[in-house]
């Protein structure tokens, strides 16, 4: 039999297929007729102006919300359409970190983290403890298990939230800006993490982030979307964006600064004497 | 990953000559799957081995569970001192292992909460009381100073905010206080004329729910109603202003958060309340008519008595209790907002404590209200 860790992405491999998807509030479209595919194992990274999308595309495909046109395939099962047991069963292949964390704040770090392994596993107290110990590890919360949310601050929460989501090990990650509001070292660790976690266990990634850096750590795959046209501007790994002129919005997002001079450094006008 | 390929996983045990146990696992090891081999596992190194030597080459899948299992052998290993080999791993699930070091690894147990005694717990909680009149008496003097400094220059209240809290608490709540006070009528005046009628005298009914409606029952009612329906209201709106950090936006913003949020509710409130008992007292005595009418009697009968009982200054004395009703229960709903404390529950602790704290001073007032009264002989 093939060992699934042993696993190296095939092209056919389908995890997630998104057809013809028309998201918005109604009347207000945000996204006309999007169609994209995500493999076994592939880091999809989003990325887009702010407000152009991205978190209620990523609603929509866990099921949050009911699209106005079009169908989500989570692993050829439709969650658009799927009700009861069937939803149950693709909910507990993905993991979802929100854009504001959404940790319960009724509940420590430790128990936010232990729940759905209390609710849906049959681990042992002591294994249940030590599986959290190292999930809060592995995002750099040792030792904070029994802080309550609202006394972490919000980089600290975004993190433990990521330790929540991935608790059961999901076939799936979706990340609503994951290193927003983390320095860059955490930033890099957690860019580690899920490298680490996409090469060792395949999992599948689906990332909204804004920071370039982490775009080029992880990932395989970015598509760009654009607020006017309502669709995707650009698909492609972050190397060959970055040479594509064509689209200015793709262009000047990966171009930053350039053509903007430098802050000129300030000289001091009257030296303390030494 | 279909369920096919989910063979369960298990783990055989064989002990060598020289003391050393030999785990073997196999099969799958997620989330789902590694409780029972976990259970097993415990207890087949019930009794400490001398060495230990984990065999995973039949691990058809393994994931963070599977990956915590073998990490507590090493610390079980390194806490009692035996051994522990990890043979036949796959090598990317060896790198996922070895990012945890076992050595620095400490499972430090959450710290115990702090020990409390009662002299401590009777210390804290006078010092909450005492802070607790504080608040209030600071809040009363710093509402007091506004609401002048409102009636000598009117532009500085917030109109709007005050109309839409005016709408909100008191037209909004019409519905209620009618309905409320037509069967309190109804009740009263049905519960008097059965005792009453033992002695013949179920007319004077008119009289005695008149009295009792318009001079207690009518405002204690009202007041009641809103500080349910609207101090509750007022301590959740700012308890989570204040969660979301807005009241501190205001502050830095140079804008008083007394004035700018606590100054149109009370004074809301403070209208809204009088006219509101107005509204209970006459749908009390509608109630108290149907029951008058149901007994046989005309309903001139029933206008005659209740006239030659109401005063004015029965009225009145109705009336400026129920303003002072409203003055308070708008302000304390607005002190437990804006007293509101960090985390989850502290809303709802906030709402409670605001309808709890005005029911408390209704019925205190309503008890002084009663001396001044009887003091000034109305
Ligand atoms: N709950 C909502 N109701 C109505 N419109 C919304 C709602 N949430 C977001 N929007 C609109 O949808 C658009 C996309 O929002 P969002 O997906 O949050 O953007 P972002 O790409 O920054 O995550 C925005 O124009 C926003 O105004
Ligand atoms: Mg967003």
């Amino acid at each position: 039999m093939v060992p699934q860790n042993l696993y190296s992405p095939s092209p056919s491999d389908t995890l997630i297929r998104v057809e013809h998807l028309t998201v918005g509030f109604d009347p207000e479209i945000v996204l006309q007729d999007i169609s994209f595919d995500v493999q076994r194992g592939e880091v999809l990274v989003i990325l887009g102006g702010s407000g152009c999308g991205k978190s209620t595309l990523l609603k929509n495909m866990i099921g949050l919300y009911q699209p106005m046109q079009g169908r989500i395939l989570i692993d050829g099962d439709d969650i658009v359409t799927a009700q009861g047991l069937a939803r149950k069963a693709i909910l507990r292949k993905i993991g979802v970190l929100f854009q504001s964390g959404a940790l319960f704040g009724s509940m420590s770090l430790r128990e936010n983290v232990r729940l759905a392994l209390e609710e849906f596993t049959n681990l042992p107290r002591d294994a249940a403890d030590l599986i959290v110990s190292m999930k809060l590890y592995q995002v750099g919360l040792h030792g904070y298990g029994s802080k309550m949310p609202a006394e972490l601050s919000g980089g600290m929460q975004k993190r433990a939230a990521i330790a929540r989501a991935m608790v059961m090990d999901p076939q799936i990650l979706f990340l609503d800006e994951p290193s927003a509001g983390l320095d860059p070292i955490t930033a890099g660790d957690l860019d580690e993490l899920i490298l680490s976690l996409s090469q060792n266990l395949a999992m599948t990634f689906v990332i909204v982030t804004h920071e370039l850096p982490s775009v080029f750590a992880v990932a395989d795959r970015v598509i760009m979307l654009d607020k006017q046209l309502k669709k995707i501007v650009a698909t492609g790994n972050p190397w060959e964006l970055r040479q594509n002129t064509d689209h200015p919005l793709v262009y000047q997002f990966f171009h930053r600064n350039e053509g903007i001079s430098h802050k000129k450094r300030r000289t001091p006008v009257n030296p303390l004497p030494l | 990953m279909a369920d096919k390929d989910k063979q369960p996983a298990t783990v055989g045990s064989k002990t060598e000559s020289d003391g050393c146990l030999i785990l073997t696992y196999s099969g799958r090891l997620d989330c789902l799957t590694t409780g029972a081999v976990w259970r097993k596992t415990s207890y087949l190194l019930h009794r400490q081995p001398k060495r230990l030597v984990v065999d995973a080459a039949e691990v058809s899948y393994c994931d963070g569970s599977g990956i915590a299992l073998f990490f507590s052998l090493r610390l079980r290993g390194l806490r009692n001192q035996f051994p522990v080999e990890i043979r036949n791993l796959r090598p990317e699930l060896v790198s996922l292992l070895e990012r945890f070091q076992a050595d620095t690894f400490d499972l430090r147990p959450p710290a115990p909460p702090p020990q409390t005694n009662i002299p401590t717990e009777v210390g804290h909680w006078a010092w909450h009381v005492w802070q607790d009149v504080f608040e209030h008496i600071a809040f009363i003097g710093e509402l007091a100073s506004w609401m002048l400094k409102t009636l000598i220059r009117p532009v500085g209240l917030r109109w709007n905010d005050f109309f839409l809290m005016v709408e909100r608490t008191g037209a909004n709540a019409i519905g209620i206080i009618a309905l409320l006070g037509f069967l309190f009528g109804l009740i009263l005046a049905f519960s008097g004329a059965i005792s009453m009628q033992k002695f013949g005298v179920e007319v004077y009914v008119a009289d005695l729910t008149a009295i009792a409606l318009i001079r207690v029952l009518g405002p204690f009612l009202t007041a009641i109603i809103m500080a349910g329906r609207t101090g509750s209201s007022y301590a959740a709106e700012l308890g989570t202003m204040k969660i979301n950090n807005e009241i501190d936006a205001l502050a830095t913003m140079g804008l008083d958060p007394v004035r700018f949020l606590v100054l149109p509710r009370v004074l809301a409130t403070t209208l809204v309340t009088p006219l509101l008992a107005v509204l209970a007292n006459l749908s009390g005595l509608v109630g108290a008519a149907v029951v008058f009418l149901w007994m046989g009697f005309p309903l001139v009968t029933f206008t005659t008595h209740v006239q030659r009982v109401i005063t004015v200054q029965i009225l009145a004395s109705g009336l400026v209790k129920a303003v002072v009703f409203g003055l308070l229960v708008g302000a304390v709903g607005c002190l437990r907002g804006l007293q509101t404390e960090l985390g989850p529950s502290a809303v709802g602790i906030s709402t409670t404590r605001a309808v709890v704290s005005g029911i408390v001073l209704i019925v205190v007032t309503e008890g002084i209200f009663s001396v001044i009264y009887y003091c000034l002989g109305i």
